[in-house]
């Protein structure tokens, strides 16, 4: 090979090599343009906010009336609200009070009961106080929440459901 | 090239035995036939070895439950089975072809750059130890799929980090492989060749090696912040410490996409050659061929979008990644029109490269169709990640690559060897393939659509009668592969002396110039081209 035709070819493996190493370069640069596209298009955000739910059912109402029952325990127990009106698969959150006025520490479980009969198995908690058993210092007052809702499924004539707790105290009061 | 280098190879050309012998012959060589074989039989052996993964996973998908391996084994083979076939075999092979043909092709002693020719190679072959040890190791083979996605494969052990080496090391050895093909076709070729008289073989090359340098450092980019996520504290992936998984789809798709047109751009350009030659017809549409491979070429950077198109991407993205995509249809429909306009009112006759083109355009056009239909967003979105992409990608890379390397084979074996494959045999070859082929990918369409995910060892029992079917193509076409292996050995073995040019249309330089089998220095005095 001569002297010229080496020279061509070391230019042009320069030239490829300029290529690959910007090229390398490009890659990482992808980094901040990817996020600078993401952040100017709103691209990852919205897709989080915009997210909706298609269950609700938003041609009829359901009321849920919100009842406490003490059980047999001379505390309070009660409802902040009386009842709550919801659409069919909205998701909502309501809230119940305990003052333990019995001047000792109590631990107690809550347990449902839904009226009509039938109601209880359209009623879905996300999160609830009576998943677990609750302990309260002596005089304590406590709010817990209820995450539900009302299946989509409930039958259309249950236009109204009673939500009802009743506390039970634990033997021995421990958990 | 030193002046004492100069001298030796002229004092070297004295005598017959004109290199060292034994396997210094091979560790040294800068000879581009040598190194051409090299790649060749590495490409077989890894053919094999990512062969054996495979007719593993299907043994495990013959019947419903778990029969032979567990759950992370069965991702590690789908992972290394999938990484070995696409950089151990199917590329290996086209750079194998690459450094036999080009050089004969344009008129050129060798490859520009030889010793880099060399090291090419000779790193190819500790990056594949590392990817198949990785299976001896404590956590077993990466298990994230060949795709590398975090955050799995931040959490793996130390397979990942091989892993990520041998990618650097094959990335290495790709860009100096396209370098000096580059260079060679630039600047190496015989007077009178110009450009748009090279072989399209030549041209498809050349048109690659442009896509590894520009898509191998992306990789090699990619793969580098996933080694610093995972011992160097950074988060470019990782979303606690406010990076983006899916950007590292994003970065790897950039790459990823072109990778399939390097794997597939130089069997459209060994079907060129092979169809005229059969068909005893010139190629159909010389010049429209070299744009439609430079356009596929260039659409291939802006559509890695629809290999993620489930991610969450604004609706313009989608539809843009959709329109682009089937864009490609129409450059490839050019080629296949081209080469079924070639075939028209020729005198064909059908020898084994001429079956294993045939095979390639009817079943590589499938394959495209399958792409089409996956192009669809909304089709894709619930054919994501089921057996449907697993047949569209088969279709295209074992119809597609690995039929026309067979028929490249075939086709250049009387002047690889100097010899003729058996022509009996090769056929048989041919229509076990075929046969075997469509039997194990044809039903995983219905899978797909029927909803089977890939990647899982275990699926539900409606599945079961076509899986059991593809196992059983699966079993056919892998067991027919050693037939392949035998009739290249029998080839050279055997004492059926090939004319220089065996096949009465073909009309490259290697075939009407040199003799066979082609002297181990071949133009060392340019030829002329006319």
């Amino acid at each position: 090979m001569d002297a010229a035709i080496a020279a061509r070819n070391r230019e042009t493996m320069t030239k490829l090599l300029v290529i690959s190493v910007a090229m390398l370069g490009f890659g990482f640069a992808m980094v901040p343009m990817y996020r600078q596209i993401c952040e100017s298009l709103g691209i990852t955000q919205s897709r989080v906010v915009g997210a909706t739910n298609t269950q609700v059912d938003a041609s009829r109402s359901v009321t849920v009336e919100l009842l406490a029952s003490s059980g047999g325990l001379p505390w309070t127990f009660d409802a902040l609200e009386r009842e709550v009106k919801l659409h069919p698969g909205q998701l909502v959150t309501v809230n119940y009070r305990v003052v333990n006025t019995l001047g000792r520490p109590v631990t107690a479980h809550a347990v449902m009961n839904a009226a009509p009969s039938n109601a209880g198995r359209y009623i879905e908690k996300q999160a609830c106080f009576c998943f677990s058993n609750q302990t309260f210092a002596a005089g304590e007052e406590k709010v817990m929440p209820v995450v539900f809702l009302v299946s989509p499924r409930a039958p259309k004539d249950m236009t109204t459901i009673s939500l009802s707790y009743t506390f039970f105290e634990l033997p021995g009061g421990t958990s | 090239m030193s002046a004492a280098t100069h001298a030796q190879d002229h004092a070297h050309h004295d005598d017959h035995a004109h290199h060292p012998t034994g396997i210094k012959r091979w560790l040294f060589t800068t000879n581009h036939k040598d190194i051409g074989t090299m790649y060749l039989w590495f490409s077989l052996a890894m053919f094999f070895t990512g062969g054996v993964m495979a007719l593993l996973i299907r043994a495990e998908l013959f019947q419903p439950g778990l029969q032979f391996v567990n759950p992370e084994f069965f991702n590690s083979l789908t992972t290394v089975h999938g990484l070995v076939m696409v950089f151990g075999a199917i590329m290996p092979a086209w750079v194998g072809f690459a450094n036999w043909l080009i050089p004969m092709q344009v008129g050129a002693a060798d490859m520009a750059f030889p010793r880099m020719n060399n090291w090419s190679f000779w790193l190819v072959v500790p990056a594949a130890i590392l990817l198949v040890a990785s299976f001896f190791v404590p956590g077993g083979a990466a298990a994230s799929g060949w795709t590398l996605y975090p955050p799995l494969i931040i959490q793996q052990g130390i397979s990942i980090d091989m892993t990520i080496l041998a990618v650097h090391i094959l990335g290495a050895s790709s860009i100096m492989g396209s370098i000096n093909i580059i260079t060679t076709i630039l600047n190496l070729r015989a007077p009178g060749m110009t450009l748009m008289k090279m072989p399209l073989f030549v041209w498809t090359w050349l048109i690659t090696a442009y896509l590894l340098i520009a898509v191998m450092p992306v990789l090699a980019g990619a793969v580098t912040m996933l080694l610093t996520d995972r011992h160097f504290g950074t988060s470019f992936f990782n979303a606690a410490g406010g990076g983006d998984p899916t950007m590292f789809m994003h970065i790897f798709w950039f790459f990823g996409h072109p990778e399939v047109y390097i794997m597939i751009l130089p069997a459209f350009g060994v079907v060129s050659a092979i169809i005229p030659a059969f068909a005893r017809k010139p190629l159909f549409g010389y010049a429209s061929m070299v744009y439609a491979t430079a356009s596929i070429a260039i659409l291939s950077f802006i559509v890695w979008g629809h290999h993620m198109f489930t991610v969450g991407m604004p609706a313009a993205g989608q539809l843009f990644f959709m329109y682009a995509t089937m864009l490609i249809a129409v450059p490839t429909g050019v080629k296949v029109f081209n080469w079924i306009a070639t075939m028209w009112q020729g005198s064909m006759t059908f020898e084994t490269p001429m079956l294993f083109s045939i095979g390639f355009i009817c079943l590589f056009t499938i394959g495209g169709f399958s792409g089409l239909v996956l192009a669809i967003t909304p089709v894709d979105i619930t054919l994501h990640n089921t057996y449907y992409v697993v047949a569209h990608f088969h279709y295209v890379l074992v119809s597609g690559a690995l039929f026309s390397i067979f028929a490249g084979i075939y086709f250049w074996l009387p002047k690889f060897t100097g010899k003729m494959y058996s022509e009996k045999l090769g056929k048989l070859h041919f229509w076990l393939s075929v046969i075997g082929f469509n039997i194990a990918f044809f039903p995983q369409h219905f899978l797909g659509l029927a909803g089977m995910p890939r990647r899982i060892p275990d699926y539900a029992l409606q599945f079961a009668e076509w899986n059991m079917w593809s196992s059983i193509g699966a079993f056919i076409f892998g067991f027919s592969q050693l037939l392949f292996l035998y009739n290249v050995i029998e080839c050279i073995r055997s004492n059926r002396k090939a004319a220089d040019n065996p096949w009465e249309g073909a009309d490259t330089l290697e075939w009407t110039h040199l003799p066979s089998p082609a002297p181990y220095h071949s133009f060392e005095t340019a030829p002329v081209v006319k």
